[in-house]
């Protein structure tokens, strides 16, 4: 008997590894390898193609990738030591090149490029320096992209899922629209509207003109700085806010009608019922709302791809974007490695942080 | 009905109204203006006319849109590799799962526990090296032996097949079966893979539905990233990246319209018809974890 048991458990090892591993392969050779591949990968200079043999280089990616500098200058003194004035009254400041080409004076800022600069008091100026200046702003711009896209999504989505969550006959014929920009691809929309920002024959243009009387004045939304990453949050969110909508409601549809009943007996008004009711039942799914879209966030790529292609002046630039830039379009699988990388941790942080959110009330 | 709560009820139909406006708007737009020529597009989109098709309304756009790019070409490859990756991927996955669930196995889990893992590794971490990889990989088709996987349908089906949430959205059904018929059938002697063939499979209709619409949009619309990097040939290009044909030259915005509304309504129009499916498959993705 005792035979037959061992046989039969053996039998059940081998079943069950052969009817389990060509999944767990293929997740093994795509997934799991490709993930500590970036690992070793962002520590070497290798390509994709390449007649050299690959380096070991250490943390050089990164350093080139996150080296920054601060640098506070004087302005400009005259012979007679007053500061010299430019045509509209400002200061003049020395040429940031007299800094970052003096290898022997300055070598903490050789080779780096001015990213941004803040007036200081007393005519000071601060000038921050980045040795890749083009990655410092693809990461300012993911953070920013999520900072600012999640609480409004969040919140937009929440607002839809309330309005969609009362007794009205019809409701579900809104919800199938609200819902519908999700089915449809990124890239699709964002080609719709890089059609409908655009800044001559835009529908948004004509649109806001028409509203305010021939008022407003064109703006070329994709193509200029200050209105091209939040044209794209826009649409990001009109795109995706029906999926966290779903989310919500099914929350929302796990709080017992008897609470509501309570609240309704208690006299609460409508705004006591979402505080005191609704909101403390909806805590894990506010958490998990946040989570997922702030992962969707980090990982910007399509919109950039296909509206901006990063521009205009890097004021679109996202992390992905430059890992794709990097790894296929220069070749450079380390470089996009190292980003990969980054994001991960990024990404990783983020899980992290909703795993003790969600611990602490356990 | 007393008059303030027939006004409070015509104010929020009137709030959802203007909120479903906002959301169609858009769509309306993308297919109306695929009717019309370019010149009276333009024109049209300063009023209200860019919402209806009024005009000089034809297909014309279409016509030219597929004289311009293979489009027939580039749907026929899109349906052929989701369609491929989405059988592949519900075989493999629930196979798997079958086995996490119902068998006991050395190291099961150990290896359940790194698949879950990968739940937070997005695609686009791993893009680079993945690149890397099945440029060196060795093939062996129809054309021969190939020392890379670049330029070919299998590169962009084959890393998409397995994935965490499909083997877990599997797991978690799997679990809530009754383990009864399993022992049962397996006294009456089936095999294992008889079992889940003639047992479980059946009892599965509601999550490899889930299972399939979420790969599906994931193949088909996602379609990007990818391609971009591992297929330059157009003989293997999916709908997402033919798009670029429409941007060489002068961009005619009502041609990318049609096209537009060529590769989208299919997906609007199954999505209509199965609305509740779908979403309450989007709604599983957030239970994950």
């Amino acid at each position: 008997m005792p035979n037959n048991k061992v046989l039969a458990i053996r039998r059940q090892n081998f079943a069950g590894w052969t009817m389990a591993l060509p999944a767990c392969l293929l997740v093994f050779t795509f997934l799991i390898l490709p993930f500590f591949m970036a690992f070793g990968l962002s520590l070497t200079n290798q390509r994709l193609v390449s007649p050299n043999p690959t380096e070991f280089v250490g943390f050089e990616n990164f350093q080139q990738m996150l080296g920054i500098g601060l640098l506070t200058m004087e302005p400009d003194v005259d012979d007679t030591g007053n500061i010299k004035i430019d045509q509209e009254g400002n200061p003049v400041y020395p040429r940031v090149r007299n800094f970052t080409r003096n290898q022997d004076d300055y070598p903490q800022y050789f080779k780096k490029r001015e990213w941004f600069r803040i007036g200081l008091p007393n005519d000071k100026m601060l000038v921050v320096l980045a040795q890749d200046v083009v990655f410092m702003k693809a990461l300012f711009n993911t953070l920013l992209f999520a900072l600012i896209v999640c609480p409004i999504q969040a919140g937009f989505a929440l607002g839809l899922a309330l309005l969609i969550n009362q007794p009205l006959r019809g409701i579900n014929i809104f919800r199938t629209v609200y819902f519908a920009p999700v089915v449809i691809s990124m890239v699709v929309v964002s080609l719709l509207w890089r059609f409908i920002y655009d800044g001559q024959n835009g529908l948004l243009n004509a649109l806001l003109q028409m509203f305010s009387l021939g008022l407003f004045e064109s703006v070329d939304w994709l193509g200029n700085t200050a209105t091209a990453l939040p044209a794209i949050m826009a649409m990001s969110i009109w795109q995706g806010v029906g999926f966290h909508m779903v989310i919500w409601l099914s929350g929302l549809q796990t709080i017992p009608i008897s609470h509501y009943e309570v609240a309704r007996i208690e006299g609460a008004t409508r705004w006591q019922t979402f505080r005191f009711v609704t909101w403390p039942s909806l805590r894990n799914t506010a958490i998990l709302v946040m989570v997922i879209i702030t992962m969707q966030a980090f990982t910007l790529y399509p919109q950039v791809q296909v509206m901006t292609r990063g521009g205009p002046l890097d004021s679109t630039q996202s992390l992905v974007f430059q890992a794709v830039v990097r790894g296929y379009e220069k070749q450079d699988i380390s470089g996009g490695s190292a980003i990969s990388v980054l994001l991960f941790l990024l990404v990783l942080s983020i899980s992290l942080f909703q795993r003790y959110l969600t611990r602490e009330k356990d | 009905m007393p008059v303030h709560k027939m006004v409070g009820l015509a104010l929020r139909y009137l709030l959802l109204i203007w909120i479903a406006m906002i959301f169609i708007f858009p769509i309306l737009f993308m297919v109306v203006s695929s009717l019309k020529p370019d010149l009276q597009l333009l024109m049209d989109s300063s009023s209200l006319r860019a919402f209806l098709p009024v005009g000089d309304i034809s297909f014309n756009n279409y016509t030219s849109a597929f004289d311009r790019a293979p489009i027939f070409f580039f749907i026929f490859n899109s349906v052929m590799i989701t369609g491929i990756t989405i059988v592949c991927s519900l075989f493999l996955c629930s196979l798997s799962a079958f086995s996490f669930v119902f068998l006991t196995w050395k190291g099961k889990g150990v290896v359940f526990a790194i698949i879950l893992a990968t739940f937070i590794v997005p695609f686009e971490t791993i893009a680079i090296p993945l690149l890397l990889i099945v440029n060196n990989l060795p093939w062996i088709g129809l054309e021969g032996f190939k020392t890379s996987w670049i330029n070919s349908y299998h590169v962009q089906i084959i890393p998409f097949i397995a994935d965490a949430l499909t083997i877990f959205l599997f797991v978690q059904y799997f679990r809530d079966l009754p383990k009864d018929l399993v022992e049962a059938s397996r006294i009456d002697g089936a095999t294992w893979f008889q079992v889940y063939r003639r047992v479980i499979i059946p009892l599965s209709g509601p999550i490899v539905a889930t299972a399939a619409i979420l790969k599906f949009l994931m193949m088909y619309n996602n379609q990007l990233l990818w391609p971009i990097m591992v297929v330059q040939e157009e003989t293997y290009r999916p709908v997402m990246l033919g798009l670029q044909y429409f941007f060489q030259l002068n961009t005619q915005w009502g041609e990318i319209m049609a096209y537009l509304t060529i590769i989208t309504i299919p997906v609007l129009l199954f999505y209509l018809v199965l609305q509740k499916a779908f979403i309450a498959s989007i709604a599983s993705t957030g239970i994950k974890g």
